[in-house]
């Protein structure tokens, strides 16, 4: 780890301003991604900016019938919140399948978002790695790359956005709200929040440098079944090799976000369209340009097959 | 045969026979020599109920700030990474990994470690119920373990949702199931689950294997 | 103390405490984070300097330069470590990589420097800013690729006994399956760490170590220090599993680091480091051929296994306990070893038999159901009394023994000490309502749960050591036993005090256990779970002598005195215990040293494992919920941290099964998921409520203790248990461990 100044922050404006201030600046949430990786220094801030004085930690209704959560609300207490769970299951239920009780406590809903891949050759500063520096090389593509990227990878990185909370915030058609260093504020869908890896792998999203993360919102609920299944080797306490999230109406329609198969939670809209039509169709639609590897093609049989237990899981309740 | 490539850290060479990208040692760009000084802090927090006033380099985490300048080694490092949970302290009431926490961002905090629930002659129930129950071998994991065995119990009592309740709307049961997946970020790489498990249910005061079914 | 002739009565039979369920006596320690592990130790180092280990970033070729000026010059630094000012390592002992590399690399992560500085930070930091060039040689990184070069080991010579090949070739029913174990790390929950101290010449390190006498002998023979310069100590061991079987690259350079500052210097390997660092449980690829006649009477038994190490490293010697668990006229017994230029192979928690019993016992399974048979009752029919087509060895399943000359074929068939193999599996199958098995893979639904059970045998070599004790009564009453035994959580404090105790006749509140410091008298260790056996018999030696002494002391004669109640009693006379010690503590130390009888008999544990799984039939999920195993393994000295032992070999047998893979990437050379979030292990919610039976057993022919080790009979047979439950869930066969869901999910049932 280098060495690093640190300063708490009393207002969103005033965290933006001071991480924009300062050439390698980051924020500080929870810390529980930042500091593993500026261990292993793939992160290297100079100054952190602590956020956990912002007052950004409560959950509160919008005006029309949605949520508003703070970006620094825990994800404990966002999977606990009675609203949550009544409202938005997929949420809670993608929230309490990641990680431990331990890091839950900790992490943070922007942290959360914002949390970088875990494509084993990232993390080891030895290895070729694009997103960690770039023009070195993939050394995934080629390597050991069963829990990678089967869809929407490229030729310089196929590593996968490993988070659940991300994927239900997808079925929920969630916005990002941001403040940046001069004050300005946007709200950014969740759709366009994360990008693909393309030939700039070392964005993972597409926040500007400084731009603070100050809440979530979730548009009003719609009602349905509420699923998030995860599909991991050992049975808690892993990342998803494939991870469903499904809200599922009484008709059978419905809208579903797959976690763990690409750079960034995957919703294809018109694969949505076919949900009446059974998983094999879905994931059809969903899947249609997948160019998995020989060790991760079987993600795509057991999305289907995931989606397919949720779907009958979604009719027996 | 033995065919050597010359790399060096900078480059990256393309294709060896096996075609792959010849990776750079670590360290891409050298560091400037006018590195920043070592940013050292002012931290207090309260520990064991004793407030403790320190100065410290901003690098140092919660768990280095027990082990390493409090001598409060009963709270262990198994990995440094948020992995393993043999660092789990409690503060201000939650359960964290204090590995993947800096000091500095616990100005003012409580925090409870391993040696503030219970001494050897005057235990914790949960720790004589781990010593009834041989909840450990190695003893490694063990403080890390019964501070979230605590916090679990608790976590459970005030209704905090799990990946294995069926009715999210509902309260969670206390059920083996239910204790066995809150416990899943404590790793025992002895094995001692099952051990564990029955010393929770004990301090709990329900049958562990009722509980199973 | 000559131990040469099978045991007969002794004090120890009284299981007045041994035996007993008694609470770990160092428990309320633990529990309290009042247990001092090596790295934690203040108080022997209050001004400890940090080192970081740095580690080579190519699997095989040389450092071209290495620069540390920067590093050096970095806040704190005090001194860099490297193979240019470290003195001459000599390669010695247990572990065969170099614990220091340079210019040569061995393999991937070898440690290149130690880099020493004021605080931890400090050292971390500085160690990135080391520069180092390296020309990358060529490796041999594939197994499967590196067979032709494969060779056979001395350590276990080829066995042909009969005509394997015709009788294979001619028999009924046969199975001929390959099967594939891959590398596992030991991922013990403490990193390897060292605290290393200085006094002038004197060396002092306290150390992770599970075997105290070949840390001493290994760290004295890489670094030129006579052994009686150097003390090791290792009060409490977080974890070893095979993987603190001697000094590693931390101890070394924790050593060299301290020399080079003058001052104490600790050392803990990072958790990322430790799988291509340090050692880990080789891969193997097994062939088993087995054929049996219509009877299910096995005709032809064979076995070969392939691993691969670094030039001088040893073998997996995954087949050799096939030659001792079944019988069967034709047999052939191959183990290769070729040279590949990945990290150590070394022992992992039951070396060779918890492999070999992965690729036999799923054999087995097989072989059951192309004879339409139970598989219990297959192994119970294949049982034998004596080691089948006996070649006259000594426990040939050992490979951690350190004797090479073991005896000649001279009295075929060799017998077993003991052998409750058949009853474990008849109770086994009681317990677990095995009746309740469908033999159709495949058969039994419920909801979205395909449901199997499987089960599989177990055996494990019962190895004894030498080993001495040293105990003191004082005039208190209290004896204080001491011993280089180590305890990494297998409950050596435990049962060593309730061996004492019950040899004086003492509750075990008036025993103290001391252990794990090389000033104590040698006991071998813990490891080939032979630690336990031999420790006790070390102070059943000691505690005789001491015996003696007290008698001797108190007027008694000592072969009539008797030791109970903390008294000394003999016809109507009776004295207190602590009364021989009121001009002065008394002292006795001796050593159990052993005969042939381990030649003259076949010494093993033997157990039966079964499991019940659930397999998610949309998914290919697979949850275990319930675990039996039934262990016949000498005399339990207690059976709770027996039954600890166990289950803790259970779940190491759950994460072989099912998740435990390094994952070699052929090309660098190297691990890739090298920590504990990449290298899954069983966490909580892995693992349900396990069951463990102990039969009634004495071993006379072991010590007079009559004990044997459990630890790693308990992992033994548990992978293949529960492949053969998955199996028989899903109709799947999945030869290829871990089993993760990808090796069956193309084959489950259909979804509609
Ligand atoms: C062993 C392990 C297992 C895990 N398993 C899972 C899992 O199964 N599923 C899962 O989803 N996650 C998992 N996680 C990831 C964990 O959920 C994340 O580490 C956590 O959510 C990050 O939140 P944080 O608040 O600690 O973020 P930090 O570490 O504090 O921050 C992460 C990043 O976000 C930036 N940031 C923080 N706040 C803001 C803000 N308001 N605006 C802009 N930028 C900001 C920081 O600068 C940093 O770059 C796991 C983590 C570990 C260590
Ligand atoms: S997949 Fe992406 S993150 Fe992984 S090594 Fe390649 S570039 Fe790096
Ligand atoms: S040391 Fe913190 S989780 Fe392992
Ligand atoms: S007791 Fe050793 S890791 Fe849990």
């Amino acid at each position: 780890m280098k060495p690093f100044t640190y300063e708490r922050a009393k207002t969103p404006a005033e965290a933006a301003a001071a991480v924009a201030r300062q050439p390698g600046a980051k924020f500080l949430a929870g810390g529980t991604n930042l500091l593993d990786l500026m261990k292993l220094e793939i992160e290297t801030p100079r100054h952190l900016v602590d956020v956990q004085d912002l007052k950004l930690d409560r959950i509160e209704p919008t005006s029309d019938g949605g949520l508003r959560i703070g970006a620094l609300v825990t994800n404990t207490k966002l999977a606990a919140d009675t609203r949550v769970r009544r409202d938005y299951g997929v949420l809670t239920r993608a929230i309490v399948a990641g990680a431990s009780g331990q890091l839950r406590n900790k992490a943070t809903t922007a942290g959360n978002l914002l949390q970088r891949t875990r494509c084993p050759y990232f993390y080891d500063p030895n290895m070729p790695c694009n997103k960690r520096k770039p023009g070195s090389g993939c050394a995934a593509i080629g390597g050991y790359s069963r829990q990678l990227a089967v869809i929407g990878s490229s030729d310089h990185c196929i590593a996968t956005y490993p988070g659940d909370m991300a994927v239900a915030m997808r079925v929920l058609d969630a916005t990002v709200e941001t403040v940046k260093a001069d004050g300005t504020t946007r709200a950014i869908p969740i759709a366009d929040f994360h990008r693909l890896p393309g030939d700039t792998p070392h964005l993972d999203n597409n926040l500007e440098a400084g731009e603070l993360i100050t809440a979530v919102t979730l548009p009003r609920p719609i009602g349905g079944t509420h699923h998030y299944e995860k599909v991991r080797d050992r049975a808690s306490y892993a990342f998803a090799l494939v991870s469903v999230a499904a809200i599922i109406q009484k008709d059978g329609s419905g809208r579903v976000a797959f976690g763990g198969v690409a750079h960034k939670p995957w919703r294809v809209e018109a694969a949505d369209d076919v949900m009446t039509q059974g998983a094999a169709a879905v994931t059809a639609k969903a899947f249609a340009d997948a160019r998995p590897t020989d060790d991760n093609a079987f993600k795509i049989p057991l999305a289907t097959r995931a989606l397919a237990a949720t779907i009958a899981e979604g009719r027996s309740a | 045969m033995m065919s050597e490539i010359e790399i060096s850290r900078r480059g990256v060479l393309a294709g060896s026979a096996a075609a792959a990208a010849i990776a750079a040692a670590p360290h891409v760009e050298a560091q400037p020599a006018k590195a920043l000084p070592p940013a050292t802090m002012p931290v207090s927090l309260t520990i064991n109920g004793k407030r403790r006033d320190l100065t410290l380099d901003t690098r140092t985490t919660l768990l280095d700030t027990l082990r390493e300048h409090l001598q409060l080694t009963g709270t262990k490092k198994g990995c440094d990474h948020g992995q393993c949970g043999a660092c789990t302290v409690i503060v201000n009431g939650e359960r964290i990994n204090s590995c993947l926490s800096l000091a500095v961002q616990h100005q003012g905090d409580e925090v409870t470690t391993i040696e503030g629930l219970g001494t050897p002659d005057k235990l914790h129930p949960m720790q004589a119920a781990f010593v009834r129950h041989d909840g450990y071998q190695c003893g490694y994991c063990t403080p890390g373990q019964i501070c979230s065995a605590i916090a679990v119990l608790d976590e459970i009592k005030r209704g905090d949702p799990s990946h294995v309740q069926a009715d999210l709307t509902q309260r969670p049961q206390l059920t083996s199931l239910e204790m066995r997946e809150r416990m899943s970020g404590n790793i025992c790489r002895c094995g001692a689950y099952s051990n564990i498990a029955e010393a929770m249910a004990d301090v709990a005061g329900v049958d562990v294997k009722e509980m199973e079914a | 103390m000559k131990f040469d002739t099978p045991a007969g009565t002794n004090p120890i039979d009284q299981e007045k405490v041994v035996g007993k369920p008694h609470p770990r006596i160092e428990g309320p320690l633990k529990t309290t984070g009042r247990a001092v592990y090596s790295y934690e130790n203040h108080e022997a180092a209050p001004d400890a300097a940090y080192g970081y280990v740095v580690g080579s970033a190519i699997a095989k070729g040389r450092i071209s330069s290495m620069d540390v000026r920067e590093a050096k010059a970095a806040p704190g630094v005090l001194a860099i470590v490297t193979a240019d000012n470290a003195g001459p390592i000599k390669k010695q002992g247990f572990y065969v990589a170099k614990p220091l590399a340079g210019p040569e690399i061995e393999h991937y992560h070898q440690a290149i420097a130690l880099v020493v500085a004021e605080t931890f930070e400090q050292a971390r930091h500085a160690a990135s800013l080391i520069r180092v060039d390296y020309a990358r040689g060529q490796g041999a990184f594939d197994l499967a690729a590196a067979r032709g070069g494969a060779k056979p080991h001395r350590r276990r010579p080829d066995i042909r006994i009969g005509d394997f090949d015709k009788a294979f070739s001619s028999a009924p029913v046969k199975v001929d399956a390959t099967y594939t174990t891959p590398d596992h790390s030991h991922m013990m929950l403490e990193p390897h760490a060292t605290i290393a101290r200085w006094d002038g010449d004197q060396l002092t390190i306290w150390s992770a170590q599970q075997i105290i006498g070949w840390a001493r002998r290994d760290l004295g023979n890489k670094l030129s220090i006579p052994q009686d310069k150097i003390r090791i100590v290792a009060t409490y061991i977080g974890g070893g599993f095979g993987g603190k079987g001697s000094v590693c690259s931390d101890a070394i350079l924790a050593a060299l680091g301290a020399r080079a500052v003058g001052r104490a210097v600790k050392v803990a390997l990072p958790r990322p480091l430790m799988p291509n660092n340090t050692s880990h449980r080789p891969a193997t690829i097994q062939r088993v051929r087995l054929a049996a006649g219509r009877d299910g009477k096995l005709v032809a038994v064979g076995h070969e296994t392939l691993s691969g190490n670094l030039p001088g490293g040893g073998p997996e010697i995954a087949a050799a306990q096939t030659q001792l668990l079944y019988a069967g006229a034709n047999r052939l017994n191959l183990t290769r070893l070729a040279t590949l230029d990945l990290p150590e192979g070394n022992a992992m928690r039951a070396p060779g038999e918890a492999s070999g019993l992965m690729a036999l016992e799923i054999a087995m399974d097989e072989l059951a159901e192309k004879l339409g048979m139970d598989p219990v009752e297959l192994r119970i029919l294949n049982d034998t009394q004596v080691v089948p087509g006996d070649p006259g060895r000594g426990s040939p399943t050992d490979p951690q023994s350190a004797s090479g000359n073991q005896g000649k074929a001279e009295e075929a068939p060799l017998p077993f000490s003991i052998r409750q193999f058949i009853p474990c599996l008849r109770t086994g199958a009681e317990r677990f309502g095995w009746k309740q098995r469908s033999p159709k893979p495949g058969s039994r639904r419920e909801g979205r749960w395909l449901i199997g059970m499987g089960m599989a045998s177990a055996i494990r070599g019962a190895p004894i050591m030498p080993a001495g004790g040293r105990v003191t009564l004082d005039a208190k009453g209290i004896v204080t036993v001491e011993s280089n035994m180590t305890d990494m959580g297998t409950g050596s404090y435990t049962i060593i005090g309730q061996t004492v105790a019950e040899m004086m006749g003492l509750p075990l509140d008036r025993v103290v256990v001391k252990l794990a410091d090389s000033d104590f008298p040698e006991a071998f260790g813990g490891g080939g779970q032979g630690g336990a056996a031999s420790a006790t018999a070390g102070a059943y030696a000691a505690c005789m002598k001491l015996r003696e002494a007290v008698a001797t002391k108190l007027g008694f004669n000592s072969a009539d005195a008797k030791f109970v109640g903390g008294e000394v009693r003999a016809g109507n006379r009776r004295a207190p215990l602590a009364q021989a010690a009121k001009d002065g503590a008394i002292t006795a130390e001796d050593k159990m040293e052993y005969g042939d009888l381990s030649k003259r008999f076949e010494q093993q544990t033997f157990g039966a494992h079964f499991c019940e799984v659930a397999v998610d039939a949309y998914t290919g999920e697979i949850r275990i919920r319930r675990m039996l195993a039934v262990c016949a393994a000498g005399r339990i000295l207690n059976p709770i941290t027996a039954r600890s032992q166990v289950i803790g070999g259970m779940v190491g047998g759950a994460g072989a099964a099912l998740m435990e893979e390094l994952a070699v990437d052929k090309r660098f050379g190297f691990f890739v998921n090298h920590d504990l979030a990449g290298y899954e292990v069983p966490v909580h919610a892995d693992i349900p409520h396990q069951e463990v039976i102990f039969l009634e057993e004495t071993d006379p022919t072991m010590s007079p203790v009559k004990a044997k080790g459990v630890g790693e009979l308990g992992i033994s047979g548990v992978a293949p248990a529960i492949a053969n439950a998955v199996y028989n869930a899903t109709g799947v066969r999945v030869r290829e461990y871990p089993i993760t869901l990808d090796k069956h999910l193309a084959k489950l049932p259909e979804i509609v």
